[in-house]
């Protein structure tokens, strides 16, 4: 397993390790600390974590009902969750099909996903908006949602996963009498499980924090998600009144910070739980 | 029934050609073994059989009807597969049970809740789970059902893949080398197993494996493939004793079967590392020959006349009940390997040297393109010489 390190070696890494995850960490304690801390204390010329006066009561409640905050946060589940259910719904077939199945101009396709893997989404907001627009569905939750629904990164992980799994899983559960989709629900799929839940946090983080595309895509403040409800709520209620923004991003973050602590035992445990000979 | 009639299969990879023009009727209820070196297209032709690869021509048939489209799970047969292939995230029940639930649950039955409230599905499902466990006790994994195939050790996962073979009682067998990832106790265990399995069963067994001892003891038959194309059908003492090839003969039997050159001299005699063997052929004088002896048919005898060799020990090979003599020969650069019974042969040893006489009906002859010459008359048939050398 690991090498072992001579003590200094061991205080080097550590120290690194540390000092990277203080850079990481700083803004984020600091988001926390103001949300805690009335406007007063905000701009004082020394800084403390705690503030001298508790303030958060009054910032949370007024970051929960100043603005439609849980509104925001019901629009960022369904997207995140119609997104991902769409993602891997797509792109496990799509992949079992480039990874498993024989067809003339399956590396040509291949080749094409890698293409989109390349495309950064930003350039596609563009034509995306036209198409949205031609198809009535700018302004609606569909607008949030169907740009994302085929991954190229999806197809393209679960297809390098799906390649490590034996032709022999494949050929049993053809003789087993599975259907081809059979197979990819019920016996890729779940062989695949670390790559999927990797893929679902991927997927989560990116569209929870996504701000681009919906700050295009809706107008309507009853469909904003999260990150675009509080630019809103910045610009309109908040003013200068940064301790109950800073509340109200902190209960943006905090979901994905708790579910992504969870799932990443859970990760853990899939990666070395190997089923497999 | 289900006869198996594998009529003209041509498969190439790419460029490679694969299997070569290959027919072969397999009876109802055998056992037979396809035997060859890895890459032999051994097993792409047991692919081809079961529906898993498409041939590039010929016809498959089994029964009265010909499969070549059928999908693989209307073929009415099983598969055991060298990795196993079991389902990682499934328990040996849920592995086992699976094939039965395809065939006897529709699709809303097998939803995973809802399942349950379609009329039906308890009563099948507490069928297919008696016939499971019925099954898992007849292979001695009873208490393994719950147990995912990741904790089970080779030998348990073995007979898992078997059981889900079993399960559904299909009309043939296929194994794609199901023995080789085991050790080589276990090996020899499992192999008394599958022959037990194959009295029990009745039904048609195709063995796909590389092992000549695998083939030779249970087969009823064996198919020898070498380079894509089928060399000899027959059973495994025919195989042994009486090969049609000179690649057959090399192929099977351990130690390997002495080759030596020759040419005849007259007709029945042929000179071989300076000596005059007599054989039952015909072949005309001036034909170019190889002679294949194998390593238990030469006895120790005094020395001088026909079918006498003489040579050097090199060395000895204890094994037990044999000896395996390499000797030295003059005129042959390889040694020359006899099989000697330990209790005939107390005395030899390194440098000494050895007078070896052979059976003229044990001496086979092959043409230089490697086929076997056999004379005119039917007396030619050799001695069938026990298995044991097989039981290594």
């Amino acid at each position: 397993m690991s090498v072992r390190l001579s003590p200094t070696a061991a205080i080097m890494r550590h120290g690194v390790l540390l000092i990277t995850a203080a850079v990481v960490l700083v803004p984020f304690v600091w988001m926390v600390s103001l949300s805690l801390k009335p406007p007063g204390e905000i701009f004082r010329q020394h800084f403390s974590f705690l503030p001298e006066q508790w303030y958060a009561v009054q910032n949370y409640s007024k970051a929960l009902t100043s603005a439609p905050l849980p509104r925001y946060m019901g629009n960022g589940v369904l997207v995140c969750a119609a997104i991902l259910t769409l993602q891997i719904l797509i792109c496990a077939p799509c992949a079992y099909a480039l990874a498993k199945l024989r067809f003339r101009g399956r590396d040509l396709i291949f080749g094409f996903v890698l293409i989109g893997l390349l495309l950064p989404h930003q350039v596609l907001s563009l034509p995306l908006f036209v198409l949205g627009y031609e198809l009535g569905i700018l302004n609606t939750y569909a607008a949030l949602i169907f740009p994302f629904v085929v991954s190229p990164f999806g197809i393209f992980l679960f297809r390098q996963v799906f390649k490590t799994i034996p032709d022999d899983v494949v050929h049993a559960a053809r003789l087993d009498g599975l259907s081809e989709l059979g197979i990819v629900w019920k016996v890729m799929v779940p062989m695949a499980l670390p790559a999927v839940i990797a893929f679902s946090i991927f997927s989560v983080v990116g569209h929870w924090n996504d701000l681009f595309w919906p700050l295009i895509a809706v107008r309507s403040e009853s469909l904003m998600p999260p990150p675009l409800g509080i630019i809103a709520f910045a610009n309109e209620q908040a003013g200068n009144d940064y301790g109950p923004l800073m509340a109200a991003a902190t209960i943006v973050v905090l979901p994905l910070v708790v579910a992504f602590l969870a799932a990443q035992k859970w990760f853990v445990e899939g990666m070395t739980g190997g089923a497999v000979k | 029934m289900s006869n198996i009639h594998l009529h003209q299969i041509t498969k190439s990879f790419g460029p490679t050609p694969v299997l070569r023009d290959v027919s072969l009727v397999i009876k109802d209820g055998e056992f037979l073994t396809l035997l060859g070196p890895s890459g032999c297209g051994k097993s792409t032709l047991l692919r081809i059989l079961a529906g898993l690869e498409v041939q590039d021509s010929g016809s498959v048939w089994i029964g009265e009807r010909p499969v070549d489209g059928v999908r693989p799970k209307l073929r009415d047969i099983a598969m055991v597969f060298q990795s196993y292939a079991l389902y990682p995230h499934m328990t040996v029940g849920a592995n086992m049970a699976l094939p039965l639930r395809m065939r006897r649950l529709n699709a809303w039955q097998r939803l995973p809740i809802l399942g349950w409230v379609v009329p039906g599905t308890r009563r099948v499902a507490a069928e297919i789970e008696a016939e499971v466990s019925r099954t898992a006790k007849a292979l001695d994994i009873g208490h393994l059902l719950s147990r995912k195939p990741g904790q089970l050790s080779g030998g348990q996962r073995q007979r898992v893949a078997v059981g889900r073979a079993m399960v559904r009682h299909p009309a043939v067998f296929l194994m794609d080398e199901p023995l080789s990832n085991l050790d080589a106790k276990l090996r020899v265990q499992m192999r008394a197993e599958i022959k037990d399995l194959h009295r029990r069963l009745g039904v048609t067994f195709v063995y796909v494996t590389h092992d000549q001892a695998e083939a030779m003891t249970l087969s009823d038959r064996v198919a020898v493939m070498l380079e894509g194309e089928l060399i000899q059908v027959a059973p495994p003492q025919e195989i042994y004793a009486n090969p049609d090839d000179c690649r057959v003969a090399e192929f099977v039997g351990s130690p390997k079967i002495n080759l030596l050159d020759s040419v005849v001299r007259e007709r029945g005699s042929v000179d071989a590392v300076g000596t005059r063997f007599q054989l039952l052929s015909d072949a005309e004088p001036g034909t170019a020959l190889t002679l294949g002896i194998r390593p238990e048919a030469f006895h120790l005898s005094d020395g001088g006349g026909v079918n006498t060799l003489t040579g050097a020990v090199r060395l000895i090979e204890h094994m037990g009940s044999d000896l395996f003599v390499h000797l030295d020969l003059a005129g042959l650069d390889h040694a020359l390997i006899v099989r000697l019974t330990a209790d005939r042969a107390p005395h030899i040893a390194p440098g000494q040297t050895l007078h070896l006489s052979v059976k003229p009906d044990r001496v086979l002859a092959f043409s230089r393109d490697g086929k076997r010459l056999r004379a005119a008359g039917p007396a030619e048939m050799c001695k069938v010489p026990s298995l044991r050398q097989f039981a290594l």
